[in-house]
């Protein structure tokens, strides 16, 4: 099942990796990463992951990164990708 | 990127949820209690108790999942049920407050906020069991704290059933009176109907249709935050940029809502109804229907230009929602309740807004009069006129009004009211004080009304 990750809060070295890291420690496959830095100093990344491969379960992964984020004050989301793709295309 | 969707479409996603209040406002289950008929009361509200938490026994937890793993809230879980004095109708009873009381008792069970559909439909005339069931709708409504009620006294099939309407007059006054110390909190649980729709999912006016099966999903999508901030983006443009943006936001929010139902009627294996998309306000700010006409270019609701603006709204909303999904009904437009809308209280408390103004914004919106606070002196009369009014309104322009007003005990003009929670504050409005006693006392139908020579 693919879902969308977002990462949003004030830019720093390193928060990218540390999201990586958590998902490849779950098994967790990313197949697309873009991000902007919005005036400069404010990160929206936005990844798309495959959780097929992972034991995790969509909710424990989840609820996982929210806290990670929590750690590093950033705001961290895993949605299902179906959320996006039915409100923007037909 | 990979996905369908690009990484703009994403965080506009997550910005009209998180900032503009994008919301599912309710998934409704609605629930067949016909196959619950016995001649014995007890048995009956034994049987009307057990089918409701059977069947909506992972209502709240399949509403929750999906929110968490959507990341979109869902703001309500709710039920509709059978019209009560048609289920009930084989039940030996003076009073059906016990099954209004086993309804409450399930849906706190079951962990729903509200149930509806302790109604009647008396558009032409009443059976014993619907005298029944109005004549029980100020106890019931009173003693119980999750139950909705509705009645429909008129059809533009079928006209307007006057001797329902005078009866409303008094027991709104009754359920007044009976819940006088919390603000007459009972008014706000009852909605008289013209041509009430079998599918709606919003309270307070949901029942479950008897043209239904036996079991459905309905989900009301709401939004109006996110209307109004997309039409910040085009402020001053003409008007057919303006419907074109109300009409694509619409598409948006309703496609949610055509997700959120799918997904819970597949994992509660129940088929899929219909979505409403409804522009459902509720007090908080940024979440205002008036704010999206002020948007538009009126300074209060209630300007001249109103009508027209609700109207533009009101249609393109439904253009939007209908491409979106095949399966749109309930009350689909934008709702125009007083005490559940900041920018509605604002506009009243300027001295813009008027009964009189809001009647006619009916006739274009996609319901009616709606969370009105009124002078608890109001006459019963006068409430019965209110509604023939507006039962006409609907009668002859062939679309659902319905009358929610709560004439509150010891307030007057310009009082406030508080009702809490999602049903807001309101300030008392006035009635018109010049009586339409000698008028609706008349007794009887008004007849249906011819459906050609349309001027």
């Amino acid at each position: 099942m693919k879902a969308i990750i977002t990462v949003t809060g004030k830019d720093r070295i390193g928060v990218i990796g540390k999201v990586c890291t958590y998902l490849a420690e779950h098994n967790i496959n990313i197949l697309d990463i873009s991000q902007t830095v919005v005036g400069e100093e404010y990160l929206n990344m936005a990844m798309i992951v495959d959780l097929t491969a992972s034991n995790a379960g969509f909710d424990g992964v989840a609820e996982g990164l929210e806290h990670l984020g929590k750690q590093m004050d950033y705001v961290i989301r895993m949605q299902h990708e179906a959320i996006f793709s039915s409100m923007h295309r037909i | 990127m990979i996905s369908h969707v690009s990484h703009h479409e994403v965080f506009e996603t997550n910005r009209m949820i998180d900032k503009f209040n994008l919301d599912v406002r309710t998934i409704t289950m609605g629930i067949d209690l016909l196959s619950c008929a016995d001649a014995d009361l007890e048995r009956f509200t034994t049987k009307v108790y057990d089918k409701i938490t059977q069947k909506a026994q992972r209502l709240v937890q399949t509403g929750e999942d999906i929110s968490r793993q959507f990341g979109i809230p869902i703001v309500n879980k709710r039920i509709s049920v059978t019209p009560i004095a048609l289920a009930a109708a084989g039940c030996e009873a003076s009073t059906y407050v016990p099954v209004a009381e086993a309804m409450d008792r399930a849906a706190k069970e079951v962990g729903v906020n509200f149930i509806g559909g302790f109604s009647a439909l008396v558009h032409k005339g009443q059976t014993a069991s619907d005298t029944v069931l109005v004549d029980s709708i100020p106890l019931a409504l009173s003693q119980t704290e999750r139950v909705c009620a509705s009645v429909n006294v008129a059809t533009s099939r079928n006209g307007i059933n006057m001797d329902a309407v005078v009866k409303m007059g008094h027991i709104i006054k009754e359920m007044a009176e009976l819940t006088q110390h919390q603000s007459s909190i009972a008014c706000a649980k009852f909605v008289v109907f013209c041509n009430a729709v079998e599918d709606n999912p919003f309270m307070a006016g949901a029942f479950h249709g008897i043209g239904e099966r036996d079991c459905v999903i309905n989900v009301g999508v709401s939004g109006p935050g996110v209307v109004k901030k997309a039409l910040e983006e085009v402020r001053g443009c003409d008007f057919e940029t303006l419907c074109e943006t109300v009409k694509r936001t619409a598409f948006k929010i309703t496609r949610v809502g055509q997700l959120v139902a799918q997904e819970a009627s597949a994992r509660l294996d129940i088929p899929f109804g219909i979505i409403d998309l409804s522009l459902a306000p509720t007090p908080e700010r940024g979440d205002s229907v008036a704010e999206i006409l002020m948007e538009m270019g009126l300074e209060y609701p209630g300007a001249p230009g109103t009508t027209a603006a609700v109207a533009l709204l009101n249609d393109n909303v439904k253009k939007g929602g209908i491409m979106a999904s095949s399966y749109v009904g309930g009350l689909s437009g934008a709702f125009i309740p007083v005490s559940e809308d900041r920018g509605m209280i604002e506009a009243v408390q300027a001295g813009a807004l008027t009964l009189e103004k809001l009647e006619a914004m009916t006739c274009v919106c996609s319901v009616g009069l709606d969370m009105i606070a009124i002078p608890g002196d109001t006459p019963p009369e006068s409430i019965s006129g209110i509604i023939a009014d507006e039962m006409a309104i609907g009668m002859i322009n062939h679309k659902t009004t319905a009358v929610r007003l709560i004439p509150v005990v010891g307030k007057e003009v310009n009082d406030t009211v508080e009702f809490g929670g999602l049903l807001g504050f309101a300030p008392v409005m006035d009635v018109n004080v010049f009586s339409c006693k000698d008028f609706v006392g008349r007794g009887g139908r008004i007849p249906a009304p011819v459906h050609s020579f349309k001027n």
